[in-house]
Protein backbone atom coordinates (compact mmCIF):
# COMPACT_ATOMS: atom_id res chain seq x y z
CA UNK A 1 0.00 0.00 0.00
CA UNK A 2 1.28 3.45 -0.84
CA UNK A 3 -0.55 5.23 1.97
CA UNK A 4 2.39 5.50 4.34
CA UNK A 5 3.71 8.91 3.23
CA UNK A 6 0.21 10.44 3.49
CA UNK A 7 -0.24 8.97 6.96
CA UNK A 8 3.13 10.21 8.07
CA UNK A 9 2.28 13.66 6.79
CA UNK A 10 -1.06 13.57 8.61
CA UNK A 11 0.61 12.42 11.81
CA UNK A 12 3.08 15.30 11.73
CA UNK A 13 0.35 17.80 10.98
CA UNK A 14 -1.75 16.41 13.81
CA UNK A 15 1.08 16.72 16.26
CA UNK A 16 1.60 20.29 15.19
CA UNK A 17 -2.13 21.01 15.53
CA UNK A 18 -2.39 19.47 18.98
CA UNK A 19 0.64 21.28 20.28
CA UNK A 20 -0.56 24.57 18.81
CA UNK A 21 -3.94 24.09 20.48
CA UNK A 22 -2.35 23.29 23.80
CA UNK A 23 -0.34 26.49 23.44
CA UNK A 24 -3.56 28.40 22.85
CA UNK A 25 -2.95 29.13 19.16
CA UNK A 26 -6.23 30.50 17.81
CA UNK A 27 -5.22 29.98 14.16
CA UNK A 28 -4.92 26.24 14.75
CA UNK A 29 -8.39 26.17 16.26
CA UNK A 30 -9.78 28.20 13.36
CA UNK A 31 -8.29 25.66 10.96
CA UNK A 32 -10.09 22.81 12.73
CA UNK A 33 -13.33 24.78 12.66
CA UNK A 34 -13.03 25.29 8.92
CA UNK A 35 -12.31 21.65 8.44
CA UNK A 36 -14.88 19.95 10.63
CA UNK A 37 -17.62 22.27 11.86
CA UNK A 38 -19.94 21.72 8.86
CA UNK A 39 -19.55 17.93 9.01
CA UNK A 40 -20.02 17.95 12.79
CA UNK A 41 -23.33 19.77 12.65
CA UNK A 42 -24.46 17.61 9.75
CA UNK A 43 -23.70 14.45 11.66
CA UNK A 44 -25.26 15.74 14.88
CA UNK A 45 -28.50 16.31 12.97
CA UNK A 46 -28.93 12.54 12.86
CA UNK A 47 -29.50 12.39 16.56
CA UNK A 48 -31.22 15.64 17.46
CA UNK A 49 -34.36 17.42 16.39
CA UNK A 50 -33.14 20.63 14.76
CA UNK A 51 -30.23 22.45 13.21
CA UNK A 52 -30.07 24.76 16.23
CA UNK A 53 -29.67 21.85 18.63
CA UNK A 54 -27.10 20.29 16.28
CA UNK A 55 -25.07 23.49 16.47
CA UNK A 56 -25.24 23.43 20.25
CA UNK A 57 -24.02 19.84 20.18
CA UNK A 58 -21.11 20.87 17.94
CA UNK A 59 -20.26 23.68 20.36
CA UNK A 60 -20.37 21.26 23.27
CA UNK A 61 -18.08 18.98 21.25
CA UNK A 62 -15.49 21.69 20.71
CA UNK A 63 -15.51 22.46 24.42
CA UNK A 64 -15.03 18.76 25.11
CA UNK A 65 -12.12 18.71 22.66
CA UNK A 66 -10.42 21.68 24.31
CA UNK A 67 -10.95 20.33 27.80
CA UNK A 68 -9.75 16.88 26.78
CA UNK A 69 -6.63 18.02 24.88
CA UNK A 70 -4.27 17.22 27.71
CA UNK A 71 -5.68 13.72 27.96
CA UNK A 72 -5.55 13.06 24.20
CA UNK A 73 -2.89 10.41 23.67
CA UNK A 74 -3.12 10.02 19.92
CA UNK A 75 -4.37 6.44 20.02
CA UNK A 76 -6.88 7.40 17.38
CA UNK A 77 -6.51 10.19 14.86
CA UNK A 78 -7.49 13.67 15.99
CA UNK A 79 -10.38 13.62 13.53
CA UNK A 80 -11.72 10.30 14.82
CA UNK A 81 -11.39 11.53 18.39
CA UNK A 82 -13.29 14.77 17.69
CA UNK A 83 -16.10 12.93 15.93
CA UNK A 84 -16.33 10.31 18.66
CA UNK A 85 -16.87 13.11 21.17
CA UNK A 86 -19.53 14.53 18.87
CA UNK A 87 -21.39 11.23 18.59
CA UNK A 88 -21.40 10.87 22.37
CA UNK A 89 -22.65 14.42 22.92
CA UNK A 90 -25.28 14.03 20.21
CA UNK A 91 -26.55 10.72 21.57
CA UNK A 92 -26.84 12.10 25.10
CA UNK A 93 -28.63 15.14 23.78
CA UNK A 94 -30.90 13.06 21.58
CA UNK A 95 -31.85 10.84 24.51
CA UNK A 96 -32.58 13.90 26.62
CA UNK A 97 -34.82 15.15 23.83
CA UNK A 98 -36.32 11.65 24.02
CA UNK A 99 -36.47 11.28 20.28
CA UNK A 100 -38.12 8.13 19.20
CA UNK A 101 -35.23 6.70 17.14
CA UNK A 102 -33.82 3.72 19.00
CA UNK A 103 -30.08 3.99 18.38
CA UNK A 104 -29.48 0.29 18.75
CA UNK A 105 -31.93 -0.36 15.91
CA UNK A 106 -30.35 2.33 13.76
CA UNK A 107 -27.00 0.55 13.88
CA UNK A 108 -28.13 -3.04 13.87
CA UNK A 109 -26.95 -4.55 10.57
CA UNK A 110 -29.25 -7.54 10.81
CA UNK A 111 -32.28 -5.30 11.08
CA UNK A 112 -31.72 -3.57 7.73
CA UNK A 113 -34.74 -4.15 5.52
CA UNK A 114 -33.95 -5.21 1.94
CA UNK A 115 -34.05 -2.33 -0.52
CA UNK A 116 -33.19 -3.10 -4.15
CA UNK A 117 -30.85 -0.66 -5.93
CA UNK A 118 -33.29 -0.48 -8.86
CA UNK A 119 -36.98 -1.08 -9.33
CA UNK A 120 -37.48 -4.84 -9.97
CA UNK A 121 -39.70 -3.93 -12.92
CA UNK A 122 -36.65 -2.78 -14.80
CA UNK A 123 -35.62 -6.43 -15.17
CA UNK A 124 -37.02 -9.38 -17.09
CA UNK A 125 -38.74 -11.95 -14.87
CA UNK A 126 -36.73 -14.79 -13.27
CA UNK A 127 -38.48 -17.33 -15.51
CA UNK A 128 -37.62 -15.54 -18.73
CA UNK A 129 -36.49 -18.29 -21.14
CA UNK A 130 -33.39 -16.54 -22.47
CA UNK A 131 -32.18 -13.70 -20.32
CA UNK A 132 -33.82 -13.79 -16.89
CA UNK A 133 -33.20 -10.77 -14.62
CA UNK A 134 -31.58 -8.81 -17.44
CA UNK A 135 -32.49 -5.24 -18.32
CA UNK A 136 -35.85 -4.70 -19.96
CA UNK A 137 -34.28 -1.61 -21.46
CA UNK A 138 -30.85 -0.19 -20.75
CA UNK A 139 -30.41 2.76 -18.45
CA UNK A 140 -29.70 6.03 -20.24
CA UNK A 141 -26.11 6.94 -20.84
CA UNK A 142 -24.95 10.02 -18.90
CA UNK A 143 -21.91 10.55 -21.10
CA UNK A 144 -23.63 13.35 -22.94
CA UNK A 145 -24.23 15.24 -19.71
CA UNK A 146 -21.34 17.67 -19.22
CA UNK A 147 -19.49 17.45 -15.89
CA UNK A 148 -20.24 21.16 -15.23
CA UNK A 149 -23.90 20.34 -15.40
CA UNK A 150 -23.54 17.82 -12.61
CA UNK A 151 -21.97 20.53 -10.50
CA UNK A 152 -24.51 23.23 -11.28
CA UNK A 153 -26.28 24.77 -8.32
CA UNK A 154 -29.60 23.25 -9.30
CA UNK A 155 -28.20 19.71 -9.51
CA UNK A 156 -26.39 20.14 -6.20
CA UNK A 157 -29.54 21.32 -4.47
CA UNK A 158 -31.30 18.28 -5.90
CA UNK A 159 -28.63 15.93 -4.52
CA UNK A 160 -28.70 17.64 -1.12
CA UNK A 161 -32.45 17.03 -1.04
CA UNK A 162 -31.94 13.39 -1.94
CA UNK A 163 -29.43 12.99 0.91
CA UNK A 164 -31.82 14.73 3.28
CA UNK A 165 -34.55 12.15 2.63
CA UNK A 166 -32.29 9.13 3.35
CA UNK A 167 -32.63 7.11 6.54
CA UNK A 168 -30.41 8.73 9.20
CA UNK A 169 -27.83 5.92 9.23
CA UNK A 170 -27.55 5.89 5.43
CA UNK A 171 -27.23 9.67 5.46
CA UNK A 172 -24.41 9.52 7.99
CA UNK A 173 -22.44 6.95 6.04
CA UNK A 174 -22.78 8.58 2.62
CA UNK A 175 -21.97 12.01 4.05
CA UNK A 176 -18.79 10.82 5.72
CA UNK A 177 -17.64 8.52 2.93
CA UNK A 178 -18.57 10.30 -0.28
CA UNK A 179 -19.08 13.93 0.68
CA UNK A 180 -16.33 14.21 3.30
CA UNK A 181 -14.07 11.59 1.74
CA UNK A 182 -13.43 9.47 4.85
CA UNK A 183 -12.08 5.92 4.59
CA UNK A 184 -14.37 3.03 5.47
CA UNK A 185 -12.38 2.19 8.61
CA UNK A 186 -12.66 5.79 9.86
CA UNK A 187 -16.42 5.66 9.38
CA UNK A 188 -16.74 2.27 11.07
CA UNK A 189 -14.67 3.48 14.02
CA UNK A 190 -16.64 6.62 14.65
CA UNK A 191 -20.07 5.12 14.10
CA UNK A 192 -19.19 1.83 15.78
CA UNK A 193 -20.45 -0.37 12.94
CA UNK A 194 -19.01 -3.32 11.05
CA UNK A 195 -17.41 -2.97 7.61
CA UNK A 196 -20.17 -5.10 6.13
CA UNK A 197 -22.97 -3.03 7.59
CA UNK A 198 -21.22 0.13 6.49
CA UNK A 199 -21.07 -1.16 2.92
CA UNK A 200 -24.75 -2.07 2.93
CA UNK A 201 -25.68 1.43 4.13
CA UNK A 202 -23.35 3.04 1.61
CA UNK A 203 -24.73 0.95 -1.22
CA UNK A 204 -28.33 1.77 -0.36
CA UNK A 205 -27.55 5.46 0.01
CA UNK A 206 -25.57 5.72 -3.24
CA UNK A 207 -28.23 3.79 -5.12
CA UNK A 208 -30.92 6.19 -3.94
CA UNK A 209 -28.90 9.26 -4.86
CA UNK A 210 -28.21 7.71 -8.28
CA UNK A 211 -31.92 7.09 -8.70
CA UNK A 212 -32.70 10.69 -7.81
CA UNK A 213 -30.14 11.94 -10.32
CA UNK A 214 -31.54 9.66 -13.00
CA UNK A 215 -35.03 10.97 -12.40
CA UNK A 216 -33.72 14.48 -12.59
CA UNK A 217 -31.75 13.96 -15.81
CA UNK A 218 -34.44 11.92 -17.53
CA UNK A 219 -36.92 14.69 -16.78
CA UNK A 220 -34.63 17.06 -18.63
CA UNK A 221 -34.26 14.99 -21.78
CA UNK A 222 -36.13 16.42 -24.78
CA UNK A 223 -37.84 13.07 -25.42
CA UNK A 224 -39.30 13.06 -21.92
CA UNK A 225 -40.81 16.49 -22.40
CA UNK A 226 -43.13 15.54 -25.24
CA UNK A 227 -45.94 14.38 -22.98
CA UNK B 1 -28.68 -17.43 -23.05
CA UNK B 2 -27.42 -17.32 -19.50
CA UNK B 3 -25.89 -20.15 -17.57
CA UNK B 4 -26.25 -20.72 -13.86
CA UNK B 5 -22.76 -19.44 -13.23
CA UNK B 6 -23.32 -16.15 -15.00
CA UNK B 7 -24.24 -13.04 -13.09
CA UNK B 8 -27.54 -11.41 -14.03
CA UNK B 9 -27.95 -7.64 -14.39
CA UNK B 10 -30.21 -7.54 -11.36
CA UNK B 11 -27.54 -9.28 -9.28
CA UNK B 12 -24.71 -7.19 -10.66
CA UNK B 13 -26.15 -3.84 -9.65
CA UNK B 14 -26.32 -5.01 -6.04
CA UNK B 15 -22.59 -5.76 -6.09
CA UNK B 16 -21.45 -2.40 -7.46
CA UNK B 17 -20.40 -0.95 -4.11
CA UNK B 18 -18.47 -4.07 -3.16
CA UNK B 19 -16.86 -3.97 -6.60
CA UNK B 20 -15.82 -0.35 -6.18
CA UNK B 21 -14.66 -0.95 -2.60
CA UNK B 22 -12.53 -3.86 -3.77
CA UNK B 23 -14.17 -6.30 -1.36
CA UNK B 24 -15.41 -8.89 -3.86
CA UNK B 25 -13.66 -12.25 -3.79
CA UNK B 26 -11.49 -12.97 -6.86
CA UNK B 27 -14.14 -15.37 -8.18
CA UNK B 28 -16.97 -12.87 -7.73
CA UNK B 29 -14.87 -10.16 -9.28
CA UNK B 30 -14.18 -12.31 -12.32
CA UNK B 31 -17.90 -12.99 -12.72
CA UNK B 32 -18.59 -9.29 -12.37
CA UNK B 33 -16.00 -8.35 -14.99
CA UNK B 34 -17.17 -11.09 -17.35
CA UNK B 35 -20.73 -9.77 -17.21
CA UNK B 36 -19.61 -6.17 -17.69
CA UNK B 37 -17.68 -7.19 -20.78
CA UNK B 38 -20.84 -8.32 -22.52
CA UNK B 39 -23.48 -5.97 -21.09
CA UNK B 40 -23.62 -2.32 -22.15
CA UNK B 41 -26.53 -1.66 -19.79
CA UNK B 42 -24.52 -2.68 -16.74
CA UNK B 43 -21.50 -0.70 -17.95
CA UNK B 44 -23.75 2.35 -18.15
CA UNK B 45 -25.11 1.62 -14.68
CA UNK B 46 -21.62 1.35 -13.21
CA UNK B 47 -20.63 4.61 -14.87
CA UNK B 48 -23.73 6.28 -13.42
CA UNK B 49 -22.74 5.10 -9.95
CA UNK B 50 -19.21 6.41 -10.46
CA UNK B 51 -20.51 9.78 -11.56
CA UNK B 52 -22.90 9.88 -8.63
CA UNK B 53 -19.99 9.32 -6.25
CA UNK B 54 -17.83 11.92 -8.01
CA UNK B 55 -20.61 14.45 -7.79
CA UNK B 56 -21.14 13.73 -4.09
CA UNK B 57 -17.45 14.45 -3.56
CA UNK B 58 -17.93 17.95 -4.95
CA UNK B 59 -20.55 18.93 -2.39
CA UNK B 60 -18.10 19.69 0.40
CA UNK B 61 -17.49 23.32 -0.41
CA UNK B 62 -20.08 24.46 2.09
CA UNK B 63 -18.06 26.35 4.66
CA UNK B 64 -18.66 27.34 8.25
CA UNK B 65 -21.08 30.28 8.66
CA UNK B 66 -19.17 33.39 9.87
CA UNK B 67 -21.42 33.83 12.97
CA UNK B 68 -20.75 30.27 14.10
CA UNK B 69 -17.05 30.75 13.55
CA UNK B 70 -16.98 33.93 15.65
CA UNK B 71 -18.97 32.28 18.39
CA UNK B 72 -16.66 29.27 18.48
CA UNK B 73 -13.52 31.41 18.44
CA UNK B 74 -14.97 33.22 21.46
CA UNK B 75 -15.42 29.84 23.11
CA UNK B 76 -11.74 29.19 22.43
CA UNK B 77 -10.69 32.53 23.95
CA UNK B 78 -12.76 31.87 27.08
CA UNK B 79 -11.24 28.41 27.41
CA UNK B 80 -7.77 29.90 27.08
CA UNK B 81 -8.46 32.35 29.89
CA UNK B 82 -9.44 29.68 32.38
CA UNK B 83 -7.01 26.94 31.35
Amino acid sequence: MSTIPAQAKTATEEQWLIESLRNGDEAAFALLLERYQVALTRLARMYVSSREVAEEVAQETWLGVLQGLDRFEGRSSLKTWIFTILINCAKTRGQRESRSIPFSAMWNGDAEPYEPAADPERFLPPDHPETPRHWVSFPNNWDTIPEEYLLAQETRAYIEDAIETLAPNQRAVITLRDVEGWTSSEVCNVLGISETHQRVLLHRARSKVRRALEKYFDGKRPSARTT
Amino acid sequence: MTTANELTCQELIELVTEYLEGTLSPTERARFDAHLGTCAGCRTWLEQMRRTIRTLGKLTEESIPPESKQELLQLFRNWKKVS
